[in-house]
């Protein structure tokens, strides 16, 4: 996967994007879609660092090691995918050198890659607590040294996090010419800015709980405490919940008054197969509304795949916010004689994804085999051996 | 010298639809020719020409020709604000909208944001068949790959104009010193070139501007006395066909 990543992605950058199937018209595909979802998933890393670190949610060091291993790959992941996106890619520092404040993007690529780095300074002491490295003195002093430095690191994250996902949805929400994205708001930033933090957040720690969940499965064993997992759900349920009625009030307000105002009728939108309404359905009530009170009622809650599902369903309906944020904004006509447009991604472009998948599955797993990502593993793992509990145990988390 | 606001007058009644402004377009730029058998939204045509209909069947339809090019937006400029490396620029001094291609990312991002697909990305290396490199013109460099393009209202002939205009010792523009090669091209003169801050020269103000309600406030007005036409442009997004 990784192979045929690096082959695809090697074409896109020595013939050009024209191994895509983007145009002129849909100047962003797949990329920018997953990109957005991905850094969206990514988003447990800041936040549970934000619980843990500065609300002292103290049952959260069960996973922030994963968390902040997760958020690593995601975010270099969406950089890799980005930098083969652009035409120029070897002029990526002009956006520091010229920078121009008054774009969403300019904030966001400062943001990520300050990000980008905090990630690394956090990876640092987990690689360093490594067994065999801790035999090294200088390592563990610098380690310990290092191990002071996480509030501030947790503070930063959170704050450069809260911007770039915001700066995300506000990429979207100033585009005046579509009228179907844009939106009004407070200041500089659009309602979409302060939607894409909250659905970040909401998403964040259900993809932790997924993956936790999924390397449990894998590894056949128990990684955390039966407790962790549920509280991963009524965090993220909270946040959906609040999403879910952020997003209602924005949706209401931008059909009543921001669309008409700019001379579309919002019905207008749903005329085009295959985006009716049901994707707003899907979108606020299936894939929001649903998994939320779904995490918000106890007794489902602590039922293993009730939990699982309503994880699983909240990062799906991330994704396709996301979605139709991006892909169905440029498909949409804004001019009376434009028409509806579809496009599919080539498989160069999904070669290039793969590739970036391939790389995080394999970061996440050697991290998994040679780093300490659960410290509480190995104090499951002690008092008995393992076959024995595995079978009562596995439906309870 | 006065901050100009260079803007156009588009009469849709006169447009015969031949495509003259875009091939002298395409010459006046060194805008490069797709490659065979490409998909039409890949290609660059910095103007072009879009026949409405007016839906009717028989003797009864009717045909328009609407040559749709970068708008020159004055207000909440697009493309502007999106940029992040300050590749595109609003100049104060003619309010052209200016694209530097040595400075684009190509991200795209400004590609998204014009609601009037003006913008064009260099998909390909820019390539002319053997011999018409000999057409070329020096005053304009052209685009590398991978970067963003667009009208700029023919700026090498702003220079040019500058420059001769400095060497009769003039500070400012006559307004027959300076006009993009569309409008020289165009032989029914059906569209119209000048500053809109030049009360006696200024082209007429049309009878609409293309999405004038999102207050971008496009420098381009199209003039029309059919009804169905201006209708067609007042419609919400996709409602109409068009023949790009």
């Amino acid at each position: 996967m990784l192979m045929f990543g690096l082959y695809s992605a090697g074409l896109c950058l020595v013939k050009g994007l024209n191994q895509t199937n983007m145009d002129n018209r849909f100047a962003f595909g797949l990329w920018i879609f997953l990109d957005l979802t991905v850094i969206a998933l990514g988003a447990g890393a800041f936040f549970t660092g934000f619980l843990l670190y500065i609300l002292k949610v103290k049952e959260l060091g069960a996973v922030i090691n994963s968390a902040v291993v997760i958020g690593l790959v995601c975010y270099s992941g969406a950089v890799a995918a980005l930098l083969v996106d652009v035409g120029q890619p070897l002029r990526f520092w002009f956006t520091f050198w010229y920078p121009n404040v008054h774009s969403m993007l300019t904030e966001v690529t400062f943001c990520i890659t300050c990000y980008l780095t905090v990630l690394l300074i956090e990876y640092v002491p987990i690689v360093l607590r490594n067994r065999r490295l801790r035999q090294v003195p200088s390592f563990l002093i610098f380690e310990f040294e290092l191990h002071k430095l996480v509030y501030v690191l947790a503070g930063v994250g959170t704050f450069l996090s809260f911007f770039h996902q915001g700066s995300l949805g506000g990429l979207f929400g100033v585009l005046r010419g579509h009228p179907f994205a844009f939106r009004e708001g407070l200041a500089v930033w659009p309602s979409t800015f302060f939607l894409f933090v909250l659905s970040a957040a909401a998403a964040g720690p259900s993809f932790i709980l997924l993956t936790t969940w999924l390397v449990s499965k894998i590894s056949n064993r128990q990684l955390v405490r039966p407790e962790v997992l549920p509280l991963l759900g009524r965090i993220s349920g909270m946040l959906m919940i609040a999403y879910v009625l952020a997003k209602t009030v924005d949706t209401l307000i931008w059909i009543n008054h921001t669309s008409p105002g700019a001379g579309v009728p919002a019905w207008q939108y749903y005329s085009w197969k295959p985006f009716g309404t049901w994707i707003l359905f899907a979108e606020i009530v299936a894939f929001g509304l649903i998994p939320a009170l779904v995490l918000l009622t106890p007794r489902l809650r602590l039922r293993s795949n009730w939990l699982v599902s309503a994880a699983a369903l909240t990062c799906i309906g991330i994704a396709l916010n996301r979605f139709v944020m991006t892909l169905q904004t440029l498909a949409l006509p804004t001019l009376s004689f434009d028409p509806f447009l579809s496009y599919f991604p080539s498989w160069q472009e999904t070669g290039t994804f793969l590739g970036v998948v391939g790389f995080g599955v394999l970061v996440y797993s050697f991290s998994f085999r040679y780093l300490n990502l659960f410290p509480q593993e190995r104090d499951l793992e002690q008092p008995e051996a393992a076959p024995v509990r595995e079978p009562a145990l596995a439906g309870r988390y | 010298m006065s901050a100009r606001s260079y803007g156009m007058s588009i009469d849709i009644d006169k447009c015969t639809g031949c495509g003259a402004c875009m091939v002298a377009c395409a010459v006046e730029n060194n805008v490069p020719p797709a490659p065979e058998g490409v998909n039409e939204r890949k290609g660059i045509t910095w103007i072009r020409v879009f026949r409405l209909d007016n839906g009717a069947e028989g003797v009864d339809r009717k045909w328009a020709f609407l040559p749709m090019l970068c708008q020159q937006c004055g207000e909440n400029t697009p493309c502007v604000s999106v940029c992040p490396q300050q590749a595109v620029q609003l100049d104060p001094a003619t309010g052209i909208v200016g694209q530097m291609p040595e400075r684009c990312l190509g991200c795209r991002y400004c590609m998204a944001a014009c609601p009037y697909h003006a913008r064009y990305f260099n998909w390909w290396d820019p390539s002319w068949p053997a011999g018409m490199e000999k057409t070329l013109n020096p005053a304009v460099a052209p685009r590398m790959r991978g970067v963003v393009e667009k009208c700029n209202f023919c700026h090498g002939r702003w220079h040019a104009a500058k420059a001769r205009a400095a060497a009769q010792g003039r500070r400012d523009l006559d307004p027959a010193d300076y006009v993009p090669a569309c409008v020289e091209a165009c032989p029914t003169s059906a569209i119209r070139f000048g500053d809109l801050n030049d009360l006696e020269n200024a082209p007429e103000r049309g009878s609409f501007r293309l999405l004038e309600k999102l207050g971008t406030g496009p420098k381009i007005y199209y003039q029309t006395q059919r009804d169905w036409v201006r209708e067609i442009a007042a419609a919400p997004g996709g409602t109409e066909r068009a023949h790009g």
